[in-house]
């Protein structure tokens, strides 16, 4: 197997105006790639996802896209507080976001659903206080 | 239906991507939420919303949308111009009410080819 194609992003955690645009540049180098849109549009919108969590919930972190020859690999690692319970945390609905992340448009508790449901696999590893480091793989 | 027809039926000011103005789309969501947006919509071309910040336009490109409608004549920020700009996505901006914009848009057949109406 050859050498995957990696792309890597810090990810600004001051900034709500600036989130996502490492999705939204992943996006574009899958395009240019000549991936097919189904597998674009599962790849960036978990990507984006995880990127605004990271920017709302962590304090920003760095983002690293692997792409394989039969998979893409996206690894979202931050130095937040961690997810003290992933089971709740997963269900749809569940939000500890506040009303100013939800006056912006999100906090409605749909990403981590919305990342497992674009994906085929992805792996969270979180410790309270450390960070959190979501590992998500996209089959082609 | 075109999106220039989506412009004259909302009254709206284009504001970027005049070029698409004759494009087709076939149906239209309305959020504030983006996390909603992200998690239900499917293939729904036009963005209805009163949420004025750039992750409504990325989520848009996220989703693959070509339109994004601005409603309650609020204005877009400079850099949603700009990245909507930068997306080729149409962003303008009507005066009416969401709920006003739905019914037009609704009325006049956007996303409704098949139903039984
Ligand atoms: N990277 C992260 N670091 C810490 N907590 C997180 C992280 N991602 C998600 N969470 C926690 O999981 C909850 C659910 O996340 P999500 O489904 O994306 O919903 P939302 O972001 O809308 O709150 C969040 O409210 C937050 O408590
Ligand atoms: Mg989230």
């Amino acid at each position: 197997m050859s050498e995957p194609i990696r792309f890597h992003y810090d990810v600004d955690g001051e900034n709500f105006t600036s989130a996502g645009e490492a999705s939204v540049a992943v996006k574009k180098k899958l395009r240019q790639l000549g991936y097919p849109p189904d597998v674009i549009r599962k790849v960036s919108i978990a990507m984006y996802e995880g990127e605004i969590n990271m920017v709302i919930h962590a304090n920003g972190g760095a983002a690293d896209v692997e792409v394989y020859d039969d998979k893409i690999v996206i690894i979202l690692a931050d130095h937040g507080p961690g997810i003290p319970n992933v089971e709740l945390a997963m269900q749809e609905g569940y939000s500890t976001a506040r009303e100013n992340i939800r006056a912006l448009g999100f906090g409605a508790g749909m990403g981590l659903p919305n990342m497992k449901k674009y994906t085929d696999d992805m792996k969270i590893d979180t410790e309270v206080g450390v960070g959190t480091t979501i590992t998500m793989t996209v089959d082609l | 239906m075109k999106i220039a027809e989506i412009r004259d039926l909302l009254r709206a000011e284009v504001l970027s991507g005049e070029e698409c103005l004759e494009n087709d789309v076939y149906a239209a969501c309305c959020s504030d939420m983006m996390s909603d947006v992200l998690a239900f919509v499917k293939d729904q071309g036009v963005l209805l919303t009163g949420l004025l910040n750039s992750q409504v336009i990325r989520t848009a490109n996220m989703m693959d949308m070509v339109c994004i409608v601005i409603v309650r004549n609020k204005v877009p920020t400079e850099e949603m111009i700009e990245l909507a700009k930068e997306h080729g996505l149409v962003l303008m901006r009507s005066p009416l009410r969401a709920y006003e914009a739905c019914g037009v848009l609704y009325y006049a057949g956007l996303g409704r080819e098949g139903a039984d109406v």
